[in-house]
């Protein structure tokens, strides 16, 4: 393994990190705020990759097809919210997770039905082709350091917003108390469905992005909602700091576990169980690491509610 | 005097820039009614919390029945014989009033592990619980759903479940708040009947309650106990006089 | 439990009805396989308040089990399904240890996470075909015997371990062990004050309900002859979790019916088009906001 290998699986890692990041920032925020608990957050990310390249191929352009699929991406969270989640907010947490469940299903299945079940290939934009030399003979992708770029712009955006703003404040206070902020007089309904709404077009945002480099294939929502729920246990339920650098942690372990496992155990067993026994625990990593910060801190690195 | 069944020392707890409980030391001695009485905000929750275990003190230390239990947290409390009844019921609502009880005496008569016999069927339990509904005169209501009780009845079954735990000490945390004249009435016969079997701690905001029922008084003010003494003693003192009973008419 | 009596005796006279071609006995193991996963996690749901979204794992890891001996010719019932039912019931152990320290949401996260867990060291086990599963060399055998071949023997089995399962779940509720969990569900606190912990309960309670699942898996590896990380998905764990919703909370036999009518609307859907999910999507919604109380507080109620 040499030390280029290391740093490019490193930079994936992170990428994948920041994608997963801008998912579970919109699940974070809805459980803080809402205490409702969306399985669903994983189809808008699946949406968006859909829309972004359904729309590129219809327009040709890239950039069009971010532009027009952000706002139909808060239009489609808009529209689940009003048809089904808003009747689940005063309901306990096993009715939200098997009415999510029940989306997801359905919308699964009219993803199949309408693009059918092939993946789809969406192009990356002319403007960031090719790749920037890392070290001598070492090539990594614009696109995808332009992704890490954006990524880490929206969360910088996201932490401002969060913290700085009036409705950020809101959004925190209504995160550690619900009632209190209902109380002061905010029309909580209004504020669930801003946060709702903006937490669906940051998932289909992510979606978008990945669309150039992932599969854009009927179960990508839900393999990103699972690791985007360990990102926000690790973080902490609530928090946008605890799901940015969980998310950072998860989307390393994951890169680097399942690249580097194999090649590690090499040093002390055959190549092919050491890859087998490698791809093993390297699956196994990030749930691992999850069970040994829970076993410490229950309620994960930074817990909003005491 | 015999050896105190607790002893607190030194009890501190910080909410932030807030001192909640400031330095409480006192001793319960075995038999009767130790009173805890304070006005609202002096901190009788909080010091509640720490002595039954869901609360663990910045500093001090909690000895119960010869025993430091200052890290335990409650169940290990109750197993003690430390059995604490709820200002806001505590109870089972969708078990039977009779079974409400029955947990309590399963949870000290061996091992809870077994898994094939029926616990409903065992009389030994049911005997016992029925003993302790009997005593706060719940009797009749056993085969009630707890749900479904008055809220009064509620309280009678706190206590019976208290009961029916055969405790060292019995920590009751404001039994009669919310209850009507009535109520309050039978609760008060209900408590003078059990002084003469149980040790009981009363943390209590009705003060003709607490005199008519405690030989023995202290008085928590802004998280410290200023007094502790005889319900004559504590009536004459100047200091409790001046920091509480000023503003409350006293009987 | 009347209702889930009255169904037992239907699925025992059924081949003696007209539904004895292979067919509707294949469909109706699968019914009665799942129905018994889904008793075991009505036991969690239901009786401990722990609500896991990592129940398939439990199921799948006791088919596997079944793959890993099959692979190595061992069929013999008596060795199988020990350690297919020991496998799952320490993956709970093991898994619950931490899950059950956390409560509410996170445990239901934290379980799916888990459960997650498996299914991806299912589909990386490349002995065993990775995601592609593995077709079982024959079906276990008892004491040297072919008897679970038979379709009937297979039938009545399936029945009987059901059966089994929801006389085992009732009296484990109904004990002190089920006393404790059942009011460490309603009130821990509570239970807490009365001088227990709940943790060893509900610990052991996972455990017991994940090797149960175990048992199950065996049986769902016999029947299809055939097993995959699918089995451990965790659109099965929100399947068998939406059975014992189905069926409702207030009963055991709930998950009985649950899965039953899980598995015929599911048969019947896939029947009518090949988008079902379409449908059943839908529904699954609808029955969650106006369902309440399941087909047993249908019951009780009509």
């Amino acid at each position: 393994m040499s030390l280029g290998l290391l740093l490019v699986q490193a930079l994936n890692g992170l990428q994948f990190g920041v994608l997963l990041f801008l998912v579970a920032a919109g699940l974070t925020l809805v459980f803080g705020v809402m205490d409702f608990i969306n399985l669903a957050h994983g189809v808008q990310y699946m949406l968006g990759a859909y829309l972004g390249a359904s729309l590129a191929a219809m327009t040709g352009s890239f950039w069009l097809a971010l532009l027009l699929a952000l706002p139909a991406a808060l239009a489609l969270g808009l529209l689940l919210e009003w048809l089904v989640f808003r009747h689940l907010y005063d309901r306990d947490h096993l009715s939200q997770v098997l009415a999510t469940f029940g989306v997801i299903l359905f919308l699964n299945q009219a993803v199949r039905a309408i693009w059918g079940s092939a993946p789809l290939q969406m192009p990356v934009p002319a403007l960031l082709e090719g790749g920037i030399a890392l070290m001598p003979g070492l090539q990594y992708p614009i696109y995808r350091l332009a992704i890490l770029a954006a990524g880490l712009l929206t969360a910088a955006l996201l932490w401002l917003l969060v913290e700085r703003t009036r409705v950020g404040a809101l959004v925190r206070a209504g995160a550690s108390n619900a009632a209190m902020v209902a109380a002061l007089g905010v029309d909580i309904r209004r504020l669930f469905m801003l946060v709702f709404g903006f937490g669906a077009m940051l998932a289909g945002f992510a979606g978008v992005m990945a669309a150039p480099v992932l599969s854009v294939d009927p179960g990508m929502g839900d393999s990103v909602l699972i690791l985007a729920f360990v990102v926000i246990v690790i973080g902490g339920i609530g928090s946008v700091r605890g799901a940015f650098l969980a998310a950072l942690l998860v989307g390393l372990i994951e890169t680097l576990g399942r690249s580097l496992l194999p090649d590690l155990l090499r040093l002390v067993m055959a190549a092919s169980p050491a890859r087998q026994a490698g791809a093993a625990i390297g699956s196994m990593l990030v749930y691992i690491a999850m069970a040994l910060i829970l076993a410490v801190r229950p309620r994960g690195l930074f817990p909003v509610r005491g | 005097m015999a050896e105190s069944i607790l002893e607190v020392q030194g009890l501190r707890k910080r909410f932030g820039a807030l001192t909640v409980t400031d330095d409480v030391s006192f001793a319960v001695a075995p038999g009767g009614i130790h009173a805890v009485i304070g006005p609202n905000g002096a901190g009788k929750t909080t010091l509640i919390h720490q002595l039954s275990g869901t609360l663990r003190p910045d500093a001090g230390s909690i000895r119960f029945a010869g025993q430091e239990v200052t890290g335990m947290g409650l169940a290990r409390r109750a197993r003690l014989g430390l059995a604490r009844s709820f200002q806001i019921t505590c109870v089972l609502p969708g078990f039977s009033v009779l079974e409400n009880a029955a947990l309590a005496v399963q949870a000290r008569s061996g091992s809870s592990f077994r898994f094939l016999r029926a616990a409903a069927d065992e009389r030994a339990l049911n005997e016992e619980a029925m003993a302790a509904l009997d005593a706060v005169g719940l009797g009749a209501r056993a085969a009630a759903l707890a749900g479904a009780l008055s809220h009064g009845e509620k309280r009678q079954l706190e206590l019976a479940i208290a009961l029916a735990m055969q405790p060292r000490l019995l920590l009751l945390d404001e039994p009669l708040a919310g209850a009507g004249p009535e109520e309050t009435e039978r609760l008060i016969g209900i408590l003078r009947g059990l002084k003469r079997s149980y040790t009981i701690l009363l943390v209590e905001h009705d003060m003709q309650a607490v005199f008519a029922l405690a030989h023995r008084i202290s008085v928590l003010v802004y998280g410290k106990v200023i007094a502790t003494d005889t319900p004559d003693a504590i009536r004459a003192d100047p200091a409790v006089r001046a920091a509480y009973l000023g503003e409350d008419e006293v009987a | 439990m009347r209702a889930a009596l009255l169904v037992l005796a239907a699925l025992a006279a059924a081949p003696f009805l007209g539904f004895g071609e292979g067919y509707v006995l294949t469909l109706l193991a699968r019914a009665m396989i799942l129905a018994m996963a889904a008793v075991s996690l009505w036991l969690l749901v239901g009786g401990a308040g722990l609500i896991s979204l990592g129940h398939a794992a439990m199921l799948g890891i006791g088919a596997y089990a079944v793959v890993v001996l099959d692979d190595a010719r061992i069929t013999e019932a008596a060795v199988v399904v020990p350690v297919a039912m020991m496998a799952a019931g320490l993956f709970a152990l093991a898994t619950g240890a931490v899950a059950i320290r956390t409560s509410g949401v996170h445990f239901i996260m934290i379980t799916l996470a888990f459960g997650q867990m498996a299914f991806f060291t299912t589909a990386s086990l490349a002995a065993y075909g990775g995601d592609d599963g593995y077709t079982l060399y024959g079906r276990t055998t008892v004491l040297g015997h072919r008897w679970l071949e038979d379709r009937l023997v297979f039938h009545y089995l399936c029945l009987g371990l059901l059966a089994l399962s929801l006389l085992g779940g009732r009296v484990l509720l109904d004990s002190r062990f089920g006393r404790v969990l059942r009011a460490a569900a309603e009130n821990p606190v509570r239970v807490q004050a009365v001088g227990f912990s709940p943790y060893p309960y509900r610990l052991l309670a996972y455990g017991i309900a994940g090797a149960v699942a175990g048992l199950a898996g065996v049986l769902l590896a016999n029947a299809a002859e055939f097993v995959a990380p699918s089995y451990l998905a965790w659109q099965r764990s929100g399947d068998l979790l939406f059975m014992v919703i189905l069926g409702g909370l207030g009963s055991l036999q709930g998950a009985v019916l649950g899965a039953l009518a899980f598995v015929l609307l599911e048969e019947w859907l896939g029947h009518l088009t090949q988008h079902w999910r379409l449908i059943f999507g839908p529904l699954l919604v609808l029955s969650v906001l106006f369902l309440r109380g399941g087909l047993v507080g249908l019951l009780r109620r009509g």
